[in-house]
């Protein structure tokens, strides 16, 4: 059992290495759609701040998937911590 | 080569993250390599957005003579960090809350021990 | 023990700096269309502080105060008013979480194009969605901290 961990581990770590070799310029993204935000989110939305108009705004679904999410993990230790006299 | 050195951070912490899930035995060692792999992945997500130079997209008080799309970084991948730093402090309480229930039921926290079925 | 709290030192000392700590992130959480922050930002500074109260008076003293089903009530309020503006955004307007409230008198003013001191009335729904997030933020970060102290009584390693 821990040769086929070492080795699925040293195949990983040579794949992460050769991602990191070959991954594009650190200081030049492609940034069509972000320069569409960042110009026009004054105007459409009335925010000075571009990074609330994106979570809120244009990708506000997300942000309601997220909320879900906190309440699952808020409604999962409730109940592991149940105990057997209250709650009746 | 020597301008990719964030993305050599971005795989050290997830190799020694993967290293601590696969090899440790100890519960709360486990929950701590999720946790390095998840910092990880966040810190690949956010220097994916960056540009040489930029500015925070902000217009609150901009310093003047700086071009507007060309001269700010980009907004898209911080908004998708919120997101993932969030969840991943919903998987840690989790897996606490989880890690208290198995040590009271079992009394130890060496994970080779919880196989059996306890009566 | 996460029963008994710290010395009277650290209660004077918490007790004082709690009302500062929660306006600070009330502030974040309502500028958060002008300047960094917003709602999951402020959300965890106000959580914080209640985490403060927690470790210096004892996880029994703070549920006899305010106990915890007013904390995770807090938490499904903010919830319901994020769905309920989402809602509004598709009965008056065209979708689902659509920003309905540019233009009109609410939130609706439209700055001009490039730097400008920050002017509180502009936003649209941003600001209220800040606000339901700010407080399903707290409530749901401080309810977790309160359960898992009161749920470890008398576990002494």
């Amino acid at each position: 059992m821990r040769k086929i961990a070492t080795l699925v581990f040293l195949v990983f770590v040579a794949f992460l290495l050769y991602g990191a070799y070959e991954m594009r310029d650190f200081g030049r993204p492609p940034s069509d759609m972000d320069d569409y935000i960042i110009e026009n989110s004054q105007k459409e939305t009335g925010a000075n701040n571009a990074v609330t108009a994106v979570v809120f705004d244009y990708r506000g679904y997300d942000t309601l998937g997220e909320a879900t999410v906190l309440f699952t993990a808020v409604a999962g230790v409730m109940a592991m911590f149940r105990r057997r006299d209250d709650h009746a | 080569m020597i301008n990719n050195v964030p993305f050599f951070a971005v795989m050290l912490l997830i190799a020694i993250g993967l290293y601590t899930i696969l090899f440790k035995r100890n519960l709360i060692k486990i929950a701590m390599g999720i946790v390095i792999v998840e910092a990880g992945v966040n810190l690949f997500l956010i220097t994916l957005g960056y540009r040489e130079g930029g500015l925070a997209p902000i217009y609150t008080h901009l310093p003047s003579g700086v071009e507007i799309p060309g001269g700010l970084v980009l907004p898209v991948p911080q908004a998708l960090t919120l997101t993932s730093i969030v969840i991943g402090v919903a998987i840690l309480a989790l897996i606490l809350s989880f890690v208290v229930r198995i040590y009271r039921h079992y009394e130890t926290l060496d994970s080779r021990n919880i196989r059996r079925l306890k009566e | 023990m996460p029963d008994e709290g710290l010395s009277p030192v650290v209660r004077v000392i918490a007790a004082m700096l709690f009302p500062f700590i929660l306006i600070f992130s009330l502030y974040v959480i309502l500028h958060g269309h002008l300047t960094p922050g917003g709602g999951f930002q402020g959300g965890a500074i106000g959580a914080s502080a209640v985490v403060m109260l927690i470790v210096a008076y004892g996880a029994r003293w703070v549920e006899s105060k305010a106990g915890e089903e007013s904390v995770s009530v807090l938490e499904s309020l903010g919830g319901l008013m994020f769905v309920v503006t989402g809602l509004l955004g598709f009965i008056l307007a065209a979708t689902f979480l659509s920003n309905f409230l540019v233009g009109e008198a609410l939130f609706g003013e439209i700055p001009a194009f490039g730097s400008n001191p920050g002017i509180l009335n502009t936003g649209g729904t941003l600001p209220l969605l800040n606000i339901a997030v700010g407080l399903k933020v707290i409530g749901g970060l401080a309810s977790v901290v309160l359960i898992m102290a009161l749920g470890s009584r008398g576990e002494a390693a």
